[in-house]
């Protein structure tokens, strides 16, 4: 009986288009991130991921501070900062605001955090039309989806996928060039951009001084989301708090080489509040939503809490073997990959899927390429030891339990070790050529045995122990 | 036993102290913290007078100089066993180069072989260069690198049998690199990773053979 | 009250008390790059060309706006309120409007224009990056709606690179509510990962450096 999340595995394993696509995509940005990060290119990289971490390491453990100076700060240039503690009173805000203001269009850019918050879907519950202006998201949208990819949300969707898309919740001519795809997307959402009254975005950083948004995209459709509406409202997790403007020379340098590999991002806008009496344009009210959503809870724990440095490059997921075979939706939450593996048992309890802290090789590429060093394969190890705790607690998975307990004692009488050592050459010789058995002896056909040889032959072990011929050996010495 | 006769080869003196079974990461791994101390502890006590440790794999060695500490965080005795061994155990190949500081152990294994970075060697000892170097002495070898290098072989401990598809589908994805250099055999420092490429390449039906750095290094 | 809450899960959860300052931060960390301005120019052109920008390097005034008149060929432009433009004689050309204090007026003709025309407030020669702050002179819409972007700049506003201009700017609060940098034209891989430019932002860019 295999439970759903293995069922959706296979399912995905199954399919050949979908996994070329998804191995073909990471490979390209892992590609592209090799180039970029090289030391021909960039030779101080491995001393900007130092930085980036001590420098994320402050902000997070002084956070309280920084996240006060940024209140005062934006505050002074005329925005207005609000707190919300979930979802609920982010939508609450949002809705009241667009009462208060006769707003009816929101348009949307990328951001992981409302996704995490599902802030789309409980606006337009709220009769607040929100349109997603990124090209990948928008094509998400249009599918009733979820993002499959942190830096590439339609990476499962293929051209054809999309001219059905088009034609069918657009109206429009069906098209299967992306060039003229993109277009048909960019004149439907401009119409949008322009009689929107509220501008909808994440923040990448949030700056504590001189109190600033900071956003970084290719397209321009945050330029116009922070631009053409007449209120700018950013959603962003408290943990984005960075201190000085001057520490942009770490992060920027560090965010695009490694989600894309190009050094700079087409447009990083650095926002401070709403247009100043001298500008000609520009949104006339700003607000920050700092979101907690379970983030303070995070903070209690001092070797996690390193989760929360994560700036959302997407390196750790086009470097996962795991992530580069099952592709984004067989997460069980926002976040996928690595960084998804190590935070949702945080934000949702271990028990909640306790499957995905082991659903890793641990070959540790993920902390290789982090940007801000986060210790991922560590952060995983202690997760499982979690997860064993709640299900001794629940007195679930006795058996494995037990099965660990009696190889701990086996491993501490060497004698008897060896005994079963002897055993299980015997009973697992093998007559092939190559020396490997092709399937086990029906009896032990089950559980582990039985999962390995699904996918493996397994080697035999040879039929004289080596301590029987470390043993001949010392007695040859001697004699 | 490959590991001993090149040890003994170039002059050092090999024990087996018969008493050693594992350094727990089996249990260690699959979140079993306290079953894999009591293994730890075991270890500890087996090699606590030994000049030299010697780990024929990059796994275990790196599992006993990182994870250690994690296990006896609030252990003081046994941290302080841990502190005192630490610095005496060597993964195989680093052993060679870096305490007997020899690259040339005079074996001789006139074959095309490739590489695999065994992942727990390659990020958590930084082995990459060395056995590449020694592998470069042996006489009548032809090394010849995958494309791409350094990807995960699949094995994970439990990974392995807990997400089987999962993980044969990685390994499988290894088999066509390793099928691409055109090699006959494939080398490399972790006996888990050769447990689970030889497993696949059975199974595959694919006639290259898998060895231990020391196996090879042992041929003359 | 939210923020109450927040603030002190926060300090709880960090072990921190009400008002404690907070731990000296890592010094700022900065590489200032030594490169003569010609050496700058040259990089910053080759750069913008490797992002299939366009650009011209022109000795005079009157070179610029030559170039201009050709690239516009009488099609709809909006220039921005800068100086540095009308010194060119940019603003002067046919199909050039400019001088807008509107909002609302500068959106419609920026949304029909086929070009729009700015300065540049600095540009970062090893990204190729233009920065343009939002003021009195520079509109925020006119490099961001119509499908070409033309930038003229004056030689002496490219640095070398985003750590010198961070240096020069430590606080941009100080002086717009918008600093925005832009590297190459607007671009997109989402569908199958083909490359195309052109999403929402300008489609092609000229940079003309005087």
């Amino acid at each position: 009986m295999m439970a759903s999340y293995q069922q959706k595995i296979r399912h995905t394993l199954d399919d050949p288009r979908l996994q070329s696509a998804i191995y073909a995509a990471s490979g390209r940005l892992m590609d592209h991130r090799s180039h970029a990060v090289a030391p021909a290119a960039l030779p101080d990289f491995q001393e900007l991921r130092t930085q980036a971490n001590l420098i994320k390491k402050h902000a997070i453990e002084n956070l309280d501070y920084y996240l006060q100076q940024f209140e005062s700060n934006l505050t002074s240039h005329g925005g207005r900062v609000i707190y919300a503690r979930d979802g609920s009173e982010v939508v609450s805000f949002l809705v009241g605001l667009a009462q208060d203001k006769q707003a009816r269009l929101v348009v949307k850019s990328k951001s992981m955090t409302t996704e995490e918050i599902e802030l789309t879907d409980r606006l337009q519950h709220n009769q607040l039309e929100t349109v997603e202006t990124d090209l990948g998201e928008f094509i998400v949208q249009l599918a009733g989806e979820r993002p499959y990819h942190i830096v590439a949300p339609a990476l499962h969707k293929t051209r054809y996928d999309v001219a059905e898309l088009f034609s069918q919740r657009l109206g429009v001519e069906r098209e299967v060039v992306p060039e003229k795809q993109t277009k048909i997307a960019r004149s439907v959402l401009r119409r949008k951009f322009l009689a929107a009254d509220i501008g909808l975005t994440g923040a990448n950083f949030l700056v504590a001084d001189p109190g600033a948004v900071v956003l970084v995209e290719n397209e321009g459709n945050i330029r116009l989301t922070t631009t053409a509406p007449r209120m700018h409202v950013a959603v962003a997790g408290i943990e984005k708090i960075i201190p000085r403007a001057q520490d942009l020379a770490v992060f920027l340098k560090l965010l695009g080489r490694s989600a894309t590999g190009q050094p700079l991002s087409v447009y990083t806008s650095f926002l401070c509040g709403p247009r100043r009496p001298s500008e000609i344009d520009g949104p006339e009210e700003f607000y920050v939503v700092l979101l907690d959503n379970g983030r303070t809870k995070l903070l209690g724990d001092r070797e996690k809490r390193q989760s929360l440095y994560c700036i959302r490059c997407g390196a750790c997921l086009n470097h996962c073997p795991v992530y580069r075979k099952i592709g984004g939706h067989n997460y069980p939450w926002t976040y996928s990959g690595p960084i998804g593996a190590i935070l949702t048992p945080q934000f949702q309890g271990v028990m909640q899927a306790p499957w995905l802290p082991f659903a890793s090789s641990l070959c540790g590429a993920c902390a290789e390429v982090c940007p801000v060093k986060i210790d991922i394969p560590k952060l995983l190890l202690e997760l499982r030891s979690e997860v064993k705790k709640a299900e001794a607690r629940e007195r679930q998975g006795r058996l494995e339990r037990l099965g660990f307990r009696l190889w701990a004692w086996v491993m501490r009488h060497p004698r008897i070790y060896e005994m079963l050592g002897l055993t299980a050459a015997a009973v697992l010789a093998s007559q092939e050529s190559n020396g490997c058995l092709r399937q086990p002896p029906a009896v032990l056909n089950r559980g582990p045995l039985r999962a390995w040889f699904s996918q493996r032959d397994l080697p035999a072990l040879p039929e004289r122990s080596f301590r029987q011929a470390w043993r001949t050996r010392a007695r040859v010495t001697r004699d | 036993m490959a590991v001993a006769e090149v040890l003994e080869r170039i002059g050092y003196t090999v024990d087996f102290p018969e008493a050693q079974t594992c350094c727990g990461q089996p249990a260690f791994n699959t979140g079993y913290r306290e079953e894999a101390r009591q293994v730890a502890r075991h270890f500890l006590e087996v090699f606590r007078h030994a000049d030299y440790v010697v780990v024929p794999s990059g796994s275990c060695a790196s599992m006993i100089t990182h994870h250690f500490a994690d296990l006896f965080h609030k252990e003081p005795y046994w941290l302080e066993q841990t502190r005192r061994l630490e610095p005496r155990v060597w993964e195989f190949s680093r052993f060679l180069l870096e305490v007997a500081r020899v690259e040339d152990v005079g074996a001789r294994f006139p074959h095309l072989v490739t590489y695999h970075d065994s992942c727990h060697a390659l990020r958590w000892l930084g082995i990459k260069q060395g056995p590449r170097r020694l592998l470069w002495k042996v006489r009548g070898l032809r090394l010849r690198e995958m494309e791409p290098a350094e990807e995960c072989c699949g094995f994970g401990g439990t990974f392995a049998v807990k997400f089987a598809e999962l993980s044969g589908s990685i390994a499988r994805t290894k088999l066509d690199t390793i099928r691409q250099t055109g090699a006959e055999v494939v080398v490399s420092v972790d006996s888990s990773c050769l447990l689970q490429i030889r497993g696949a390449l059975s199974r595959a039906g694919v006639p290259i053979r898998t060895m231990h750095l020391a196996e090879v290094l042992a041929h003359r | 009250m939210p923020r109450e809450y927040i603030l002190h899960k926060t300090r709880t959860a960090l072990g921190r008390s009400v008002g404690q300052p907070p731990a000296p931060p890592p010094p700022v960390r900065m590489r200032l790059a030594e490169l003569d301005i010609e050496a700058r120019i040259q990089l910053f052109l080759e750069q913008i060309e490797k992002l299939a920008g366009k650009t011209r390097l022109a000795c005079l005034h009157a070179e610029a706006c030559a170039y201009l008149e050709t690239l516009l060929a009488g099609a709809p432009a909006v220039a921005s309120n800068a100086p540095f433009l009308r010194h060119c004689g940019i603003t002067r050309l046919p199909s050039v409007r400019t001088g807008f204090t509107d909002a609302a007026e500068l959106r419609a003709a920026c949304a029909t224009a086929h070009f729009g025309i700015t300065s540049a407030d600095y540009a970062l020669a090893d990204t190729g990056t233009l920065v343009l702050l939002s003021s009195s002179q520079e509109a925020r819409l006119i490099s961001l709606l119509p499908p070409v972007h033309v930038a003229v700049a004056p030689r002496e506003k490219i640095l070398t690179g985003l750590d010198e201009l961070l240096a020069l700017l430590p606080q941009p609060a100080a002086q717009t509510s918008s600093m925005v940098l832009i590297t190459g034209p607007s671009r997109t891989a989402d569908i199958e990962q083909i490359l195309v430019r052109g999403v929402h932002g300008p489609g092609e860019i000229h940079v003309v450096v005087v």
